[in-house]
């Protein structure tokens, strides 16, 4: 075992698919030069060149229609989003041109592109710069979403993305790049499925499905919760779509219970997704109601104790399992 | 700058082009009409020698070519059989997107048309990528990137402009001025109405040309193709031309006179022009022009008897291509 940052397992799954694949390229703002915003994209210039990584001006909407024009036209672009806030200035292109030119082409022009970036909520930076977007990239058919947590997933599914025929939109997460996770040698080159969920732990009582930074809190509640006498078993999503439904099918079938966490505003969220589908693949099993622990449904304010507040917290998760078990 | 002179027999295959855009926007107009094309359908009925010049300087084995929606007649000059275009329109399984894209996303991965796309403004940024990949792959491909005059007050034209400038990369810039932003003309909406002005913040030149002269069109094609093709970087040419139909087949176009139509149908015309060329230049002979009539009606005849009598998709293609 090796420990690696996930900024690390990020820059190595870059780095391995370009010395692979001579038409992968990473452009974004301060990728190169400044070796990334968060520093991902460390050393790639030195080794690769400025044809290969290219700092771009401030002008998202602008480089990811030139990203999409590259990767339709025999490239495949990673696009750096310094933050997925910012990719909301390119939105247009992510869903009106990426996601379905393959289908308004019948099938004739593929789109191999890899959008990432800082996701998620950070730490008082307040409502423009702390928000999760991973239900509006997953509402979107024509769209690959992925949010891993745990280091060699974020290598992994990184690697998969770049080899991806299709846009496969990567979320990352600022607080996130300089963790450190144990990671198996055999685990270091591996390329982890598009489309898997994973079952970090396995219990009796209750089902824990969660993704991307929230997976840190449900690990530790589920620690407390054991410690309490109530056995959770956890998935983590990994991919947002396509959703890994039947993994989290039979977990319920097993534990009767099921609880889903995001940091992400509950309205129309991952969660209310989650819920629908098994609601309708595993009512029969279901020994409760679904519930969610989500961000609070308000724009994230700056004042310390009100971020607290709008953030899902691990006695949140606590408190609605044993709700369970009363 | 050589000029280029064209013989009569090159004026006959100019005729035919624009005439074969024109009939088979005509027959598009009349399918609509009966309902067998649905939705938006942009005609490019008046515009004809911008894409009939182009298509002269393209080199269709390595360029590449984007557009807006009204790309029919882009399709038809990058020698795309009008028999899958005119099944496309009318949402056939036959049609050049097996009916799933219709008369504004129409593709051609064989010939690097790559839309076809209804967001004005996108085809610059979009274009902007594919001449980076031609200037990745050093392929000696430029890519002719179309748009229209409403397209120049998107904000992603110039953070595309400055790029390509920066980065030198083998794309023209063809504004297609038809004067009207849908119902507002340039007038009402443009600070300053010269729009192959619009490069210069980017250090990126630009052309005015009259866009109903086909040889104009090809020669400021010409030279714009052979700078961007040396690696001098983009261009800019703006067509001065104008749609006789609205900006759709669902605008009756009340925000110009009828007289200000006619004024250039009768003065301008693109097609007219080209046969008084060659009047001018051997005398114009009726029986040549009423053979290439026929023969292009023929062509537009056999494409929509396609389009009509071909199957629509079948219900399992609705999930098909959405991934690979």
């Amino acid at each position: 075992m090796t420990q690696i940052t996930v900024r690390e397992a990020l820059r190595d799954a870059m780095r391995e698919e370009m010395a692979r694949d001579e038409t992968v390229f990473l452009m974004g703002e301060e990728v190169a030069e400044y070796n990334g915003a968060y520093k991902v994209s460390q050393g790639l210039l030195k080794e690769f060149g400025s044809k290969r990584v290219i700092d771009t001006p401030i002008s998202e909407m602008g480089f990811t229609g030139l990203g999409f024009g590259a990767a339709i036209s025999g490239l495949k672009p990673v696009i750096e989003f310094m933050t997925f806030n910012f990719a909301m200035q390119a939105i247009d292109h992510i869903i009106n041109s990426a996601a379905k030119t393959l289908y308004m082409s019948g099938g004739q022009i593929s789109c191999p592109i890899v959008f990432r970036g800082v996701n998620g909520i950070a730490a008082r930076v307040a409502a423009q710069h702390s928000q999760c977007f991973a239900s509006w990239y997953a509402h979107c058919p024509g769209l690959k979403v992925v949010a891993p947590y745990f280091a060699s997933d974020a290598k992994g599914l990184l690697k998969a993305a770049i080899r991806d025929p299709n846009p496969v939109i990567f979320l990352e997460n600022e607080l996130w790049y300089g963790k450190k996770f144990e990671v198996a040698q055999e685990d270091a080159e591996r390329v982890v499925t598009i489309g898997r969920a994973n079952v970090v732990k396995e219990g009796e009582d209750v089902t824990i499905v969660s993704f991307s930074m929230s997976m840190n809190r449900v690990l530790e509640a589920a620690e407390k919760l054991e410690n309490d006498g109530i056995s959770v078993e956890i998935v983590d999503l990994r991919t947002l779509r396509p959703l890994d439904i039947d993994t989290i099918v039979k977990s319920v079938k097993k534990t009767n219970r099921l609880l889903c966490v995001e940091e992400g505003w509950p309205y129309a969220g991952i969660c209310s997704e989650i819920t629908a589908q098994a609601m309708e693949q595993a009512f029969d099993y279901l020994d409760a109601p679904i519930l969610r622990v989500t961000g609070a449904d308000v724009p994230m304010p700056y004042a310390a104790n009100l971020e607290q507040l709008a953030l899902p917290q691990v006695d949140d998760i606590i408190g609605k399992v044993k709700s369970y078990f009363k | 700058m050589k000029t280029y002179s064209y013989s009569v027999k090159d004026f006959f295959r100019f005729y035919e082009n624009m005439l074969l855009i024109r009939r088979f926007e005509e027959k598009c107009a009349q399918l609509y009409r009966k309902g067998a094309i649905g939705g938006f359908c942009h005609l490019y009925i008046g515009q004809e020698a911008i894409a009939a010049g182009m298509k002269e300087v393209t080199s269709l084995d390595k360029d590449s070519i984007i557009t807006t929606y009204r790309d029919h007649a882009h399709m038809l000059m990058c020698e795309i059989d009008p028999k899958v275009i005119m099944a496309e329109l009318a949402g056939k399984v036959t049609g050049c997107s097996k009916g799933k894209g219709g008369s504004m996303h129409m593709f051609s991965r064989q010939r690097r048309f790559y839309g076809g796309h209804g967001i004005v403004g996108s085809p610059a940024s979009i274009g902007t990528g594919i001449a980076f990949s031609h200037r990745y792959k050093n392929d000696g491909g430029v890519c002719f990137c179309y748009f229209g005059d409403g397209a120049v007050n998107q904000g992603q034209v110039y953070e595309a402009f400055n790029m390509a400038s920066m980065w030198k990369l083998p794309v023209v810039y063809v504004i297609e001025n038809n004067l009207y932003a849908m119902g507002t003309s340039v007038k009402r909406s443009h600070a300053n109405q010269d729009l192959y002005k619009r490069g210069e913040p980017f250090n990126i030149p630009g052309k005015t040309v009259d866009g109903m002269k086909i040889q104009e069109v090809m020669e400021a094609g010409r030279e714009a193709c052979l700078y961007a093709r040396n690696g001098k970087g983009p261009i800019i040419l703006e067509m001065q031309t104008y749609r006789y139909m609205g900006h759709s087949m669902s605008d009756p176009a009340t925000y110009r006179t009828k007289e200000e139509v006619e004024h250039v149908k009768t003065t301008r015309d693109p097609i007219e022009h080209i046969k008084s060329v060659i009047a001018k230049k051997q005398g114009l002979k009726e029986s040549e022009i009423k053979d290439i009539e026929a023969k292009v009606n023929d062509v537009v005849e056999k494409a929509a008897d396609f389009a009509v009598n071909s199957p629509i998709p079948q219900e399992a293609e609705l999930y098909k291509d959405v991934l690979i």
